[in-house]
């Protein structure tokens, strides 16, 4: 029977039946669970949380020169990460099928921006399929494996949220063993100058061949209907596309779209009265189209900006308008995501905020939630970031002061060297790595810092404090971050140096199960808080921590704690001037 | 495309859509419907707005909709109904939980939770009212409100022949399979 699979779960169960040995990344949404559920699900297959992205392609590149299937997972800006590497083993070529994932997120879903990863493609001259739903997920890791070993050339798989996040039915089939290539030592892994001058050569003549491939390959196919209309598509627009066209048009669908199969479309286009490239984001296809010479309809109606869906084409096609119902008059307050209740970061908060001419230069993950932000760019931008400006506000004459903030994560990824900019080149910054012992923004991956794998497995635990001492950093604190007594005093103590110092907030996320680990350090019992409302006078003080747990009711001015949520961290007991909030007894 | 329904279930992060909506698409894919499921979460978990939208039929292409085309509205928190009020037909219907769950600002005071969102529903579409964290409170556990609802609009949308006790063991932990096949049952009778 067919099974329901998220295009996600689909890579992962398409990785373990073409017989993919290893697989590395680094959690991502819209990407996380593909390596979640290859971990947990397919153990044949070698499977890790890399620190970041260019270490998750390194190593899977060194699985593929080993002999063996490899592919590397990550969401879109991860790929900016990994580009060094891949552009050269594009170069290189490949031993055992290599195959890197880019999940991008129109419409920015949970991302920063919306970039469209398939330049990346054509940039480093990859070859790259883009699955429209979950069954091509699975079947296209198989195409990948053996167009990448066939041509000697890193695939990139390029999905998009709602093919990474949207359930469709999918044929599952067996796992096929691919014997291990024995490793030989050879001069293309060697891209100094004189190898890589040969090896451009190789990659256009690859090119050549790729396009023959592109327009004689099953997965651009052609749906003929009607010579009025004809579509090109790739992806989920093809969904759209045949959602509003039906069988009104005729389709070229296009699954492998580096390099574009140009001789099978110029063929499709002299068939059909009107051509439309429906895609989304960029005019990636029709540009090449146009430069083709083809006259076809694209961005001038199909919007360039977010995700498409069908009322969009609907509208930007056939003029046709949704109606939808109004509900202006219903005053609809916005339900923007916050730091959850007990949530450990909340506590520095409390007291960044007091503080007085600070910059914050906040980084990617729940932290960029908290209201002490004043801007983020990437993954470890936190730290060298706040280094500029420091150097900057100092050399100006300004008195402002800056902090930096990342997650433990985050500091894993990219901090680490962001941190050494800091010391190296010496600014006055305050650091802070919000270690709540997990990587929590993508739903609880394990990370270098936590004493675990991705298998829950046991694994070196590496300890912030020792890493940043050992980058130069000279004043290190760590602190809990649920007393606010301790979060005052040392961002007093961190501001009083006129060099780099880190201060680290160490409590785990309120949403974490706590490891042995945890249990040993922090211990576990949790006893809830309440308010005596004969002693709340309504102030409020407690409710601007922004805890979800904390309700003001305006009719009795009184404020109450939602003890299904409350998880007895103590922060609203130590804000308020009254002490009204006490512990749950018992 | 007519023979295909659209169903927009939404929500606060922690309310079990995500889990009704697979209830519901393990159901419909066991009674030989193609059907499409399409979530959105990442930051929404954070106790942000949810939303998913499932839609089933003989043959689906698009896994979402946009605005304008859901045939039934399926709201677990009651502003949230208002919030994805306008991916609703013209003519289409809104199951709402009668349950309030405050935003970060109108726990603060700062925002005002607004007043009679019900009423204003029922004045511009078919709106059925459902107690659902009371219900599942009566049941023990006010969690199960989600699978509540899910009862309810199997019985707006006439789906009871399918085999949902098979769906609810599929997607559900064992120790809590009687409390959702009662929530379920309760659902059912929610709406007449």
């Amino acid at each position: 029977m067919k099974e329901l699979m998220s295009g996600n779960e689909a890579i992962a169960r398409g990785i373990w039946e073409a017989g993919v040995q290893f697989a590395s990344g680094y959690p991502g949404t819209p990407s996380t669970e593909i390596l979640e559920n290859v971990s947990g699900k397919y153990p044949e297959v070698t499977s890790e949380w890399a620190p970041n992205e260019k270490t998750a392609v390194e190593a899977a590149i060194g699985a593929s020169v080993g002999g063996a299937r490899s592919i590397a997972t990550m969401k879109h800006v991860g790929v900016n990460v990994a580009a060094d590497p891949i552009f050269t083993v594009a170069y290189t070529g490949v031993t055992g099928g290599l195959a890197i994932v880019s999940a991008d997120d129109p419409s920015c879903h949970s991302s920063q921006n919306e970039q469209d990863n398939r330049y990346y493609a054509t940039a480093a001259n990859l070859a790259m399929l883009e699955p429209s739903n979950s069954q091509e997920a699975k079947d296209f890791v198989r195409q990948a494996m053996e167009i990448s070993e066939t041509y000697n050339v890193p695939v990139m798989i390029r999905m998009t949220t709602r093919v990474c996040h949207s359930k469709s039915l999918v044929e599952t089939d067996e796992r096929k063993e691919v014997p291990y290539v024995p490793y030989v030592k050879q001069r293309r892994y060697n891209p100094v100058p004189a190898v890589s001058y040969g090896l451009h050569a190789d990659v256009m003549e690859r090119f050549k061949k790729l396009e023959e491939l592109s327009n004689d390959c099953p997965l651009n196919t052609v749906e003929w209907n009607t010579g009025d209309v004809g579509i090109v598509t790739s992806g989920v627009s093809y969904q759209y596309a045949k959602e509003v066209f039906g069988d009104a048009a005729s389709y070229l669908k296009i699954g492998l779209t580096n390099p574009l199969p140009m001789a099978k479309i110029k063929d499709f286009s002299s068939k059909v009265k009107t051509l439309y490239v429906i895609e989304e984001l960029e005019p990636y296809m029709e540009n090449q189209m146009k430069a083709a010479g083809l006259s076809c309809i694209g961005k001038e109606k199909v919007p360039r900006l977010y995700e498409l869906n069908p009322d969009i084409l609907r509208s930007a096609l056939l003029g046709v308008e949704p109606k939808p119902i109004s509900h202006e008059d219903f005053g609809t307050v916005e339900r923007p995501p916050v730091l959850c209740a007990g949530c450990p970061h909340r506590g520095i908060y409390v007291e960044m905020l007091k503080l007085k001419n600070i910059v914050f230069s906040s980084d990617i993950g729940c932290y960029a939630l908290g209201r002490a932000k004043d801007f983020a760019f990437c993954m470890g931008s936190g730290f060298s970031a706040a280094h500029g400006m420091a150097k900057m506000f100092k050399k100006s004459g300004s008195d402002k002061r800056v902090v930096g903030i990342m997650g433990d994560s985050t500091f894993f990824h990219s901090g680490m060297t962001s941190m050494l900019e800091c010391v190296y080149n010496n600014s006055n910054v305050l650091l802070v790595v919000m270690d709540n012992r997990i990587t929590a923004m993508t739903g609880h991956q394990e990370n270098p810092g936590t004493g675990y794998n991705i298998m829950g497995e046991e694994a070196p635990l590496t300890d912030i404090a020792k890493v940043a001492e050992a980058l130069g950093v000279k004043h290190i604190k760590t602190i809990n971050p649920l007393h606010l007594g301790d979060c005052r005093k040392a961002l007093q103590w961190g501001l009083g140096f006129d060099e780099p110092a880190l201060i680290i907030t160490k409590y785990p996320c309120a949403l974490k199960k706590f490891s042995e680990i945890d249990k040993q350090e922090f211990g576990s019992s949790v006893k809830k808080n309440y308010v005596d409302t004969e002693t709340c006078i309504g102030c409020r003080t407690c409710v601007r921590t922004g805890c979800p747990a904390l309700v003001y009711d305006k009719a009795t001015k009184k404020v109450s704690i939602d003890l299904s949520q409350c998880t007895g961290c103590d922060i609203c007991m130590q804000v308020c001037p009254t002490h009204a909030i006490r512990k749950v007894e018992g | 495309m007519e023979n295909v329904q659209n169903i927009i279930l939404c929500g606060v992060g922690g309310q079990g859509t995500i889990l009704a909506s697979k209830v519901l698409s393990a159901a419909l894919v066991a009674g030989g419907y193609d059907v499409k499921m399409s979530e959105i979460h990442g930051m929404s978990q954070r106790g942000g707005s949810v939303t998913t939208q499932v839609r089933f039929g003989k043959k689906v292409y698009s896994p979402i909709i946009g605005k304008g085309s859901a045939d039934i509205l399926v709201s677990f928190e009651i502003m949230e109904a208002a919030r994805y009020l306008d991916d609703l037909k013209e003519n289409g219907h809104v199951v709402v939980n009668n349950f309030k769950i405050d935003t970060a600002t109108t726990a603060s005071g700062k925002d005002v939770y607004p007043d009679d969102i019900i009423g204003k529903l029922s004045k511009v579409a078919t709106t059925y009212v459902v107690d659902a964290g009371k219900i599942a409170g009566d049941l023990g556990n006010k969690k199960a409100m989600n699978i509540v609802l899910l009862g309810a609009l199997v019985k707006l949308m006439q789906l009871q022949q399918l085999d949902w006790d098979a769906a609810l063991k599929k997607c559900v932990k064992p120790k809590f399979i009687d409390l959702n096949l009662k929530a379920f049952q309760a659902g059912l009778d929610s709406v007449g």
